[in-house]
């Protein structure tokens, strides 16, 4: 597996290209790439800053595909996750997970996303005309993530 | 344990991290502080911290506060010892 935290943006393809590599086993590519939306909560969004915990913010996510290794038929996985200073449109995250089927892929993916949107240390801070401001946690994604409790 | 254990818990150190909100607010993002003696898990040291009232009073209050104890999510009866890293910090926004 493959946990990466930077400032610089990431190339989809490339990145996907490098994790299948050599690996004929490899039936299914699932990803996700989280952007940056130019309004949030009903005000426009001019740029955003991400924090995170170093150290502790690659141990969780290491983790997160850990459990989902122990879940699913995964056969690696990759989380890119940048931090510092977006703008709309830009690229936030990048779940890949290979596997021999697209329903291990599907399913560890998106439990992957879920997983760290409410455990893995990121911090996003807003910028809009009203001034700067911490996003809060929506209740939405502890949903997201709960449900991956009843499902198999 | 007799002396040197003893000794080792009066002049336990341990690091606090603050992030996100936290640290704007409080105006630092780490300090080192001789762990009192009456500190032995997160809901005491989080206590200690609001004694100093004002501003550490007005967010450590907040229910939402998560804390870490070396790098991993810890509960309020979660234990510090001697050079522990403890974090305090919002719930998490990422993704």
């Amino acid at each position: 597996m493959t946990v990466r935290i930077q400032t610089a943006d990431f190339d989809v393809s490339a990145e996907i290209a490098g994790l299948r590599r050599g690996n004929a086993k490899i039936g299914a590519v699932a990803s996700f790439v989280g952007v940056v939306r130019d309004v949030n909560d009903g005000d426009p969004v001019a740029e955003m800053t991400l924090e995170h915990y170093p150290g502790m913010t690659e141990h969780s996510i290491e983790e997160i595909i850990a459990q989902a290794r122990g879940r699913w038929q995964v056969i690696d996985a990759l989380v890119v996750h940048r931090i510092g200073t977006l703008r709309p449109a830009d690229q936030i995250v990048l779940v890949v997970v290979t596997s021999g089927h697209r329903g291990d892929a599907f399913a560890a993916c998106e439990f992957i996303m879920d997983y760290l949107k409410t455990r893995a240390p990121f911090w996003k801070k807003e910028s809009t005309a009203k001034g700067e401001r911490w996003v809060d946690a929506r209740a939405s994604d502890d949903v997201a993530a709960e449900r991956w409790r009843l499902k198999g | 344990m007799a002396r040197d254990g003893v000794e080792r818990i009066i002049n336990a150190m341990i690091t606090v991290l603050y992030f996100a909100r936290l640290r704007e607010a409080l105006g630092t993002g780490s300090e080192t502080i001789k762990l009192p003696a009456d500190v032995s898990n997160i809901d005491n040291l989080r206590a200690h911290l609001i004694a100093r009232g004002g501003v550490w009073a007005d967010e450590l209050q907040k229910t939402a506060i998560r804390a870490a104890i070396n790098q991993s999510m810890a509960s309020g009866d979660s234990a510090i010892a001697d050079g522990d890293e403890v974090a305090f910090f919002p719930p998490v926004t990422g993704g």
